[in-house]
């Protein structure tokens, strides 16, 4: 009796009728606890969707099969499987990798041709190797036939920048999301490059976050020469590694804010950028905060270092993904978690607005697979708003990639809950946030090669003439395929 | 079932055969990549450019640091490793318990896969809180840059690569110094031989093929090197540790460059060849004549 009394309760819930607050609370009256709220959520979300003009079990029986890195978000989609395979009557397995290797097996998985997997986690830059290639299908051919797309979907949900970084044309130099653009994958979850900070350490040292990159250096530098007698080691954390992985995230960002960028586009025919005197300016300026104030073996550094110092109290403050310092913050393990504050971040003292380069961990379907209707059925509920919302509430699919999300005081009672300040650096930061990068099929030989010489130059090097020799290199290989 | 007489020799030698086809496709295919501009990302451009691949990795400065940095870690970790490797060898030679339970505790470090050895070595080496570097601090080198920096990096990856593979010099050459005949060293004993030259005249000269061996093996490791480069430093800072295999492995799998892979992979294995070539020949003339020396 109980049950079916909470069942409706949850749809007054679901159509926005009820308040969370007021569905825990009737919940607590029926003697219901949170898991098996939270399971009743689930399954009636199920119902509603199956009661949609859709037919969910056309593939009803079939199997497919996922690539994924292991993450946070994954763990969430699989706590919600079993309500797609109820709605679907589908079954659906996956082989998890560590992300060390999980883009190794990806190339070696679609550069075979092989048909093991129907879709596959990846990230927007990788697309512009697996579209050209042919590895991924367009998903457009999918998301805009209502045949194989339920009503319910809304991908104008998902948030547009986000959207039109997932997809490119092909032809070096177009902005990802231009006319002509193929869906080559559908945003999942995001990460925005902005300032995780140490609350206890910034209002010990009577300091308010950055307002740019001199005074972050500075800032960086204080803590850093004031170790010694402190809990904390060093100033900023950031990647460093010799990686393409170094580039994207704060340099990228910073680098974008003071209106630079990789490559002049004349026509088509990409000239390296990095050389220019604002250029050259730039890197010196952050060459001297990471030499000065960065992590004494910053060379070796990936987000995982970067995220481990802070949520061990060795670095005051990170420019990297929130989401990084988000998860440090709400892990318990972590000698600094509940400490941390977030901040968008406007390096230029010119601009008005953040404008971090994003990274989305996104959705694809292999252009090999042979049940491709089907895979799209379980990409659609995947991304789909109802399981976006179970996974921003319910679990930790942070940050969504649907407005609708974002816009639910669910969401935003629990951020604001768990992490004061995440909300106003998204709000702050989102509407400057793209790829900042020029989307060329080169992308992992130039921003490594940069992240070499990023290295070169923190260790010693004329930033001036390694400057000049990246951009020379770069345009020899650019050449070398035609696009200089 | 009978097989014809005239048959089976040719069934017997036909496993090697397929081991040397299962060889020789691979390497074969590799030549062939080598000889295209193929890169998965850019299917349209495939075709055949004949040296071009190799012209381009001639001509880059990048391609002539990787050989130098690939001929420098060979050299320095096959160096140390002889010398300490013979040096506990020697020191263990002596049949006796101490001397057994060291040999065994000696050879652990083999025992650990050499990407895990360097993660090991990364904690151990980690400014924040690695115990080589806090006792580091007691003589005043506590800001130690290891793999951080473009003049440390390689001391810090042969000192890991020394770490794993010495043992390896040192079970072959305890087990060679163990089966030397006895009688030469009996005759020096009687004669009152200096143990110095012992060493240098009698016991060296008997364990050069040993040696040779373990250089051999380890020469071939070395040059193709990748686990510990990769774990520990990517082959940075800037180009500073850049091997062959770490650089293939870029081209292969985040670039996608098959053709330059291939290319670069059989200039590493024309190199091994060579390498080898000349090894093996020391080795016959040095086998003849420590046979010669030992005869007179």
């Amino acid at each position: 009796m109980s049950h079916s009394k909470m069942k409706s309760a949850i749809d007054t819930f679901l159509k926005g009728q009820m308040s969370r607050r007021d569905l825990l609370i009737k919940a607590g009256r029926y003697g219901i606890g949170f898991a098996a709220l939270t399971k009743l959520m689930g399954m009636q979300v199920t119902s509603a969707l199956a009661a949609q003009d859709f037919d969910w079990k056309k593939h009803s029986g079939t199997t497919i099969k996922l690539l994924m890195n292991k993450h946070p978000y994954m763990d969430s989609m699989i706590a919600e499987l079993d309500n797609f395979k109820a709605l679907t009557g589908m079954n659906v397995e996956y082989d998890i990798f560590a992300e060390d290797v999980y883009f190794d097996k990806v190339t070696a998985a679609l550069s075979s041709g092989s048909s093991e997997y129907d879709a596959f986690m990846t990230g927007a830059y990788m697309t512009w190797t697996y579209g050209p290639a042919g590895w991924c299908a367009d998903l457009n051919d999918f998301i805009q036939d209502s045949n194989k797309t339920n009503p319910s979907y809304n991908w104008n949900d998902v948030v547009g920048n986000l959207r039109d970084a997932c997809s490119w044309s092909g032809v070096a130099g177009d902005a990802p999301g231009a006319a002509g653009s193929k869906q080559w994958c559908m945003p999942w979850g995001f990460e925005l490059n902005s300032v995780t900070y140490n609350q206890r350490y910034f209002e010990k040292a009577g300091m308010k976050p950055p307002g740019d990159l001199v005074e972050m250096t500075d800032q960086a530098e204080y803590f850093t020469k004031n170790a010694g007698s402190n809990e904390w080691s060093y100033g900023i954390g950031t990647r460093g590694s010799r990686s393409w992985a170094t580039i994207h995230p704060g340099f990228m960002s910073a680098y974008a804010n003071y209106g630079l960028t990789d490559f002049e586009n004349n026509g088509g025919k990409l000239k390296a950028a990095m050389n220019s005197q604002a250029s050259k300016d730039f890197h010196k300026q952050w060459v001297k905060m990471i030499s000065s104030s960065g992590p004494a073996n910053w060379s070796g550094y990936t987000w995982y270092e970067v995220g481990n110092d802070i949520g061990a109290g060795a670095s005051a403050m990170i420019f990297d993904a929130d989401i990084l310092g988000y998860f440090f913050n709400g892990n318990p393990d972590n000698k600094e978690a509940g400490n941390f504050g977030f901040h968008g971040f406007t390096p230029n003292p010119s601009a008005s607005a953040p404008t971090p380069n994003v990274w989305i961990w996104s959705l694809a379907m292999s252009n090999f697979s042979k049940k491709k209707d089907a895979a799209w059925y379980w990409m659609q509920w995947c991304n789909g708003p109802e399981n976006a919302m179970a996974g921003g509430v319910k679990h930790n699919q942070v940050n969504p990639v649907r407005e609708s999300v974002w816009a639910s005081g669910d969401f935003d009672d629990k951020i604001r809950g768990t992490s004061p300040g995440y909300m106003e650096q998204y709000n702050s930061s989102i509407d400057g946030s793209k790829i900042h990068f020029t989307a060329q099929p080169l992308f992992f030989e130039t921003t490594t090669e940069w992240a070499a010489a990023l290295q070169e130059m923190q260790t010693g090097s004329n930033v001036d003439e390694t400057l000049d020799k990246l951009a020379s290199k770069i345009d020899r290989m650019m050449k070398d395929v035609g696009l200089a | 079932m009978k097989i014809n007489r005239k048959l089976f020799p040719y069934v017997l030698t036909l496993p090697a055969l397929l081991v040397c086809v299962g060889i020789l496709i691979p390497f074969f295919t590799a030549v062939y990549y080598s000889l295209q501009r193929y890169n998965l990302k850019m299917p349209h451009m495939k075709g055949f450019i004949w040296f071009d691949n190799y012209v381009n990795i001639f001509t880059d400065p990048s391609f002539w640091n990787t050989i130098k940095v690939s001929l420098t870690y060979t050299f320095f970790t096959i160096i140390i490793e002889l010398l300490l490797g013979l040096g506990i060898a020697l020191l263990l030679a002596k049949r006796n318990w101490l001397n057994n339970i060291l040999g065994v505790l000696l050879v652990l470090p083999l025992m650990i896969a050499p990407a895990l050895a360097s993660l090991i070595w990364r904690l151990l080496i980690n400014p924040n809180f690695g115990i080589v570097n806090y006792l580091l601090s007691f003589i005043g080198l506590d800001d130690f840059t290891w793999a951080s920096h473009p003049d440390t990096v390689l001391f810090t990856l042969i000192m890991v690569d020394v770490w794993v593979f010495t043992p390896f010099i040192m079970i072959l050459l305890l087990a060679g110094l163990r089966s030397l005949p006895r009688q030469p060293f009996e005759a020096a004993e009687l004669d009152g031989v200096p143990e110095y030259y012992k060493f240098f005249r009698i016991t060296l000269p008997m364990l050069f093929p040993f040696i040779l061996t373990a250089s051999l093996f380890r020469l071939l490791e070395s040059i193709q090197q990748f686990d510990i480069i990769y774990a520990l430093s990517q082959g940075g800072p800037g180009e500073s540790s850049m091997v062959f295999q770490v650089s293939a492995y870029l081209q292969t799998f985040q670039y996608t460059n098959i053709g330059k892979a291939a290319a670069m992979m059989v200039v590493l294995w024309a190199i091994c060849y060579f390498l080898c070539h000349v090894f093996v020949k020391q080795w016959h003339k040095l086998k003849i004549k420590t046979k010669g020396e030992l005869l007179q």
